[in-house]
């Protein structure tokens, strides 16, 4: 039976029209077997265009739409909606690119014409071959894992909790609130960041609807959107939870010490330490590695002088599963290590800190209890300030940190303000970035303070006298600079988790060029990745000073107890079909599928794939040596038509021989195949 | 006549990776060669060996492949297998006169537009500088 398809090519303003010319592409849709209506015109996507097209489905009783317009990825949905909408299936709607793959790719308007008439003709002759599918529906579990319990692992948590659902919020350190927790203050308000962030942490642990497995790390992830399993290993603690009391008593006694990491190396900790007085969970924990009694045999002073008896040495680690519909990852930044940048000395000078060093120093309960002080143990009388140390630099990181320029100003503000107002303070910044609420005005109120700003990243920082000197050039004055100050602090750029890539592996997530979690769009899809029910919180997407990571956790958790409300969620429908009448019952199928989704049927002695667990990757119809695994929506026959279309046109040079026949080849491979309702 | 020589492309590419790297190459302006068309599928390891021997019989002079970096692919692993077969491929398509360099397996990420856009010149020119793909007209096939 003869096909009635129609073509509608969009200008898409002048993002296509300007380089192709529609009219000619339209046209010459219109003249390819079955095509029975073929439009152009200005905004396929717009109401009028998706109407156009369902007028024309009722009137022409078109069987077959193509829309050549931007790239699928963007628009298939709009377009498949419209479909239903006229009461056709949406799969018999082919949508091709002629946007992002032709017109603004292509210099020459010929080219790009004659290029989008090979797409377009390569569409007509694949929908040829479209059957109708359907759409499964399966249930979303209402439980949601959160990944990381910084402050955007905190807000997610909170905000799904505050839903009624159920929150699995999973954090590798022994306590919660991730880097904020190291802060002394917040930029531009000042707030002592942990009189913002603790009433948040203790709201965490205080949640019924919240599960915190505080020193925990994501084993495995397996399923898909809406039924996840996820195996989660409890490090052994070597402190019963339920018992301790937070007394601290332990902390006192152990004699073993070690550098504290939450410090970031400023100061010691012992075996048996949390990270502040307070931490939530406030359970103290033990280093495993040092600990005199787990590694020895020896000390054991905690164990008596606990007087609840809540440690315990033989603790082992072992495994949770947990079932969620959704996962929203908050895995957080790392700062930079600016040990490799061997200019600034770090590590080599004593008084030569990081940013987050700072933090420590500044915070009332770091290892100076809060006092801006050199190594020995004077206050400085001058302090320089690094910008963009491993940002917005070739050789570290390309991109823009985001939050260094307004943390520099913080600490332009608490120097003059805690050590004292004859305090010099010098910034060497390349531009200063002041984009948020309030933060430009609080570049003006740190200008006013009596900050010297030096526009130039300096050269190197070198120790003359035992004083430390920058070296760089005041880009604006044109002149070199020899700056002797007391202290250098290096604004460090936020970097992915050393961990990443092992991190995205096991959710299935991608990583952008930068290392970071790639968002499912730049600019509408910045919470959402493209596997389905994972989403994104804070500063794993990429850098985020802190209103910014709070407020896309929010988005992340938007979207996890939306699938949760809604409780169903729909399953595309092109899984792998195997026909029984072709299959041999070979088997390659079944090893090949990294989903477990096919089963072999004994007494029929053919593999069946089980649509629940088919992800529709085609490994086995990639493989299938007698054709009979074929995906639905990518089948053989669609492929080759596909193939045939693009190739219909072949260059002035070639001999006429070689003309291919004006009918595409059709393969008679398995035409009858039935189509299950869900 | 070599210098009028203009290859026609096939490139087999994935969804969730090169394709959206061609989008954003798109979305980036980044200007490509006219030569190379593009088949959407959904994961490199579904790219039948008989897709890419269609192609070249058909009137291709080359036919990319390209998917996700070994180790990010959506399906866990299906650009390893689409790494075999293409090898396999490679070895078997001289013993029929077709030279190996117009089946070419690529990485590239989502993010990686610049890489898609020179990936594709590159492989554009090679083809070209390969010349016509004379197993075709010799009617082998």
């Amino acid at each position: 039976m003869a096909r009635k398809i129609g073509v509608y090519v969009c200008h898409c303003g002048s993002n296509i029209a300007g380089k192709v010319d529609c009219a000619n592409v339209a046209e010459f849709a219109g003249n390819i077997k079955d095509v029975v209506v073929s439009r152009d015109y200005q905004f396929m996507c717009s109401d009028p265009g998706q109407e156009m097209i369902i007028r024309d489905i009722r009137q022409y009783g078109l069987d077959r739409v193509v829309v050549a317009s931007c790239s699928p990825r963007l628009h298939e949905k709009t377009f498949q909606k419209a479909c239903a909408r006229a009461g056709l299936n949406p799969y018999l709607m082919q949508h091709c690119c002629i946007r992002e793959h032709c017109s603004w790719t292509t210099a020459d308007p010929d080219e790009a014409t004659a290029k989008a008439r090979h797409i377009v003709e390569a569409a007509v002759e694949r929908v040829g071959e479209h059957g109708e599918l359907f759409s499964r529906e399966v249930e979303v579990l209402p439980d949601v894992m959160v990944v990381g319990a910084g402050i955007a692992g905190i807000q997610a948590a909170l905000d799904i909790a505050k839903s009624g659902h159920t929150v699995h919020l999973v954090e590798q350190s022994p306590s919660i609130g991730g880097h904020m927790a190291q802060f002394d203050k917040t930029f531009p308000t000042l707030d002592c960041a942990a009189c913002i962030s603790t009433p948040k942490m203790v709201a965490v642990s205080q949640e019924p609807n919240i599960n915190l497995l505080t020193w925990s790390e994501v084993e495995e992830v397996t399923g898909f959107v809406g039924n996840y399993t996820v195996t989660v290993l409890r490090k052994p603690r070597y402190v019963n939870e339920t018992v301790c009391t937070g007394c601290g008593a332990c902390l006192e006694k152990c004699p073993t010490k070690a550098i504290s990491e939450f410090n970031e190396g400023l100061g010691k900790r012992k075996a048996i330490y949390r990270n502040s007085p307070q931490a939530v969970p406030n359970t103290p924990v033990i280093d495993g590695t040092i600990c005199k009694k787990i590694t020895k045999d020896k000390c054991g002073i905690c164990a008596t002088i606990c007087p609840t008896g809540a440690i315990d040495y033989e603790m082992k680690e072992r495994r949770e599963v947990f079932h969620v519909g959704s996962i929203v990852l908050a895995t957080g930044y790392d700062a930079m290590d600016p040990t490799p940048l061997r200019e600034y000395g770090f590590g080599k000078y004593d008084n030569v800190y990081t940013a987050l060093q700072f933090e420590r120093l500044n915070n009332a309960v770091g290892p100076t209890e809060g006092r801006i002080v050199l190594k020995n143990g004077e206050k400085p009388e001058s302090v320089a300030i690094i910008h963009c140390v491993g940002s917005r630099d070739k050789n570290y990181h390309e991109y823009c940190s985001r939050t260094c320029c307004m943390y520099a100003l913080k600490y332009d503000h608490l120097i003059k303000d805690k050590v004292g107002h004859d305090t010099k303070v010098y910034n060497f910044y390349i531009d200063m970035r002041c984009f948020g609420k309030g933060y430009e005005e609080f570049y003006k109120r740190v200008q006013e303070e009596g900050v010297t700003f030096i526009r130039g990243r300096p050269s190197e920082i070198v120790q003359e006298d035992g004083r430390l000197v920058v070296v760089g050039e005041d880009t604006l004055l044109g002149m070199n600079v020899r700056l002797p100050v007391d202290m250098v602090i290096l604004c460090t750029a936020m970097e992915p988790r050393k961990d990443v890539t092992e991190v995205a592996r096991v959710f299935g997530v991608a990583q952008g060029q930068d290392g970071f979690f790639l968002e499912e769009h730049p600019k509408l899809g910045p919470v959402s990745t493209a596997t389905d029910g994972v989403f994104l919180a804070g500063t794993c997407q990429g850098p985020k000073d802190i209103p910014d990571a709070v407020s896309h956790a929010s988005g992340g958790a938007a979207q996890a107890i939306a699938l949760a409300a809604k409780g169903t969620v729909s399953i595309s429908p092109t899984t792998s079909w195997i026909n029984p009448d072709v299959c041999v019952g070979c088997q390659v199928c079944v090893g090949l599928c990294a989903y477990s989704a096919i089963e072999f049927d004994e007494r029929r002695n053919i593999a069946v794939i089980n649509e629940a667990m088919c992800k529709g990757c085609g490994s086995c119809a990639g493989y299938c040596p007698s054709g009979a695994a074929q995906i639905k929506h990518f089948k053989e026959t669609q492929i080759f038509n596909e193939i045939d279309g693009l190739l219909g046109m072949i260059p002035d040079w070639r001999p006429p021989m070689e003309e291919p026949d004006a009918e595409p080849v059709r393969i008679p491979v398995q035409t009858d195949q039935p189509e299950k309702r869900a | 006549m070599s210098q009028e020589f203009e290859p026609t492309i096939l490139a087999f590419v994935c969804n969730w990776c090169t394709y959206t790297a061609a989008d954003l190459a798109g979305t980036s302006r980044m200007v490509q060669q006219p030569n190379l068309r593009l088949v959407r599928m959904m994961c490199t390891g579904m790219v039948d060996p008989k897709y890419i021997v269609k192609s070249l019989l058909s009137g291709a002079d080359g036919v990319l492949v390209s998917g996700c970096h070994p180790g990010d692919c959506h399906y866990i692993n299906g650009n390893y297998k689409a790494r075999r077969r293409v090898k396999l491929l490679n070895e078997i398509l001289p013993q029929f006169g077709i030279e190996k360099e117009r089946v070419k397996l690529t990485w590239v990420g989502a993010s990686e537009g610049n890489e898609f856009a020179a990936t594709v010149n590159n492989f554009i020119n090679e083809i070209r500088e390969l010349g016509p793909m004379e197993a075709r007209s010799m009617a082998v096939v």
